[in-house]
């Protein structure tokens, strides 16, 4: 693979309206040395609007996306650090389904509507985000998606759990877009069974999709910091995403 | 993050962090991926201190733990010898 273009970004907090009127927070890198470039909703994974998270959007902007990560605890946790708000919300049985497209039908109409958007955008989400992403794809109308090791996309969070969460899988007719899935041959939740109950939904529904399963991964393979990050995965990992997203939403990589 | 599995109470204490203590009324336990501690997984225990957690100052009135398994199951034994030990006339309540 050739290497890629790295572009001069630009990156700091924004305020924009959420689907239902809120004003919300969210984290807005973007290219600045290309006139065109198209848009990544972000969504954060379970533990929060963290610095993880926005490391992520520096990459997408780089790559030349624009990328907004909302803060989907904003109105939860306002100003809290990233770990206060995470155990606030999941005391409170986690972010409702409906808020979450909203937030995402937001940062995505915010996406098309920068000086330089190209019209198209994505969503991205790992963990608890991948399953928003799922969701939201399926929900809103969108251009492509990326769901890295989404939970319970199939299965039901069993009931000790305290999580509000249902399966979403019954959605599938609804995608709007092609969809990548990125998971782990280790993972538990979603677990292989799980993934191949996810494709035979897919292609029962006629949807394009490609999912990949790494070996030696399990959940969580992204995350730099944690000692579940596998370097080959998460590296094949983020070419495929750039190689997806480029395909569907035309980047000037 | 996806073990979901999270156990929810209403309780009554104090807890201290920092130089600040404050009154806990609920908590959280949980089994899942840590923020800090260098484990893929760890037991989580989180104490509010308003009821209803969340809001304003949510970062002030949170205490937060995060145990390897055997740390958790070591620290549930020793609440269990303690009570056990406790006269039983100065336990009620």
């Amino acid at each position: 693979m050739s290497q890629r273009r790295i572009h001069d970004l630009s990156a700091k907090t924004i305020s924009f309206a959420s689907a239902d009127g809120d004003q919300i927070e969210g984290f807005l890198a973007q290219p600045t040395d290309v006139d065109r470039f198209p848009g990544v909703v972000l969504i954060h994974h379970l533990p929060g609007y963290d610095q993880a998270t926005k490391e992520m959007a520096l990459k997408f902007a780089s790559t030349g996306y624009a990328a907004l990560a909302p803060n989907l605890y904003s109105r939860d946790a306002p100003d809290a650090a990233p770990d206060d708000a995470a155990a606030i919300v999941r005391a409170q049985g986690g972010v409702p389904d409906d808020r979450l497209v909203g937030d995402v039908d937001g940062a995505a109409r915010h996406l098309r509507a920068m000086a330089g958007g190209n019209g198209r955008v994505g969503v991205i989400g790992h963990c608890s985000g991948g399953r928003q992403a799922f969701l939201s794809a399926c929900r809103l109308r969108l251009d492509a998606a990326v769901d890295c090791y989404g939970a319970f996309v199939v299965g039901t969070p069993p009931p000790e759990s305290g999580l509000s969460a249902q399966p979403v899988v019954d959605l599938t007719p609804s995608l709007s877009c092609p969809l990548l899935g990125l998971f782990g041959a280790d993972d538990k939740i979603p677990s292989p069974d799980q993934v191949a109950e996810l494709a035979d939904a897919l292609r029962a529904a006629g949807k394009d999709f490609e999912f990949h399963s790494f070996d030696g991964a399990g959940h969580g393979f992204f995350s730099v910091d944690r000692p579940n990050y596998r370097v080959a995965a998460a590296t094949r990992g983020w070419e495929l995403i750039f190689d997806f997203f480029g395909r569907h939403l035309g980047a000037n990589s | 993050m996806c073990t979901y599995l999270t156990e929810r109470l209403v309780l009554e204490g104090s807890a201290k962090s920092g130089e600040r203590w404050t009154p806990v009324d609920s908590a959280s336990v949980y089994f899942d991926h840590p923020v800090h501690a260098n484990a893929e997984h760890s037991v989580n225990l989180d104490f509010f201190g308003d009821g209803q957690p969340g809001r304003d100052g949510a970062r002030a009135r949170r205490v937060a733990l995060e145990l390897t398994p055997a740390a958790a199951r070591e620290l549930a034994a020793a609440i269990e010898r303690v009570l056990a030990s406790a006269p039983a006339r100065i336990l009620a309540g």
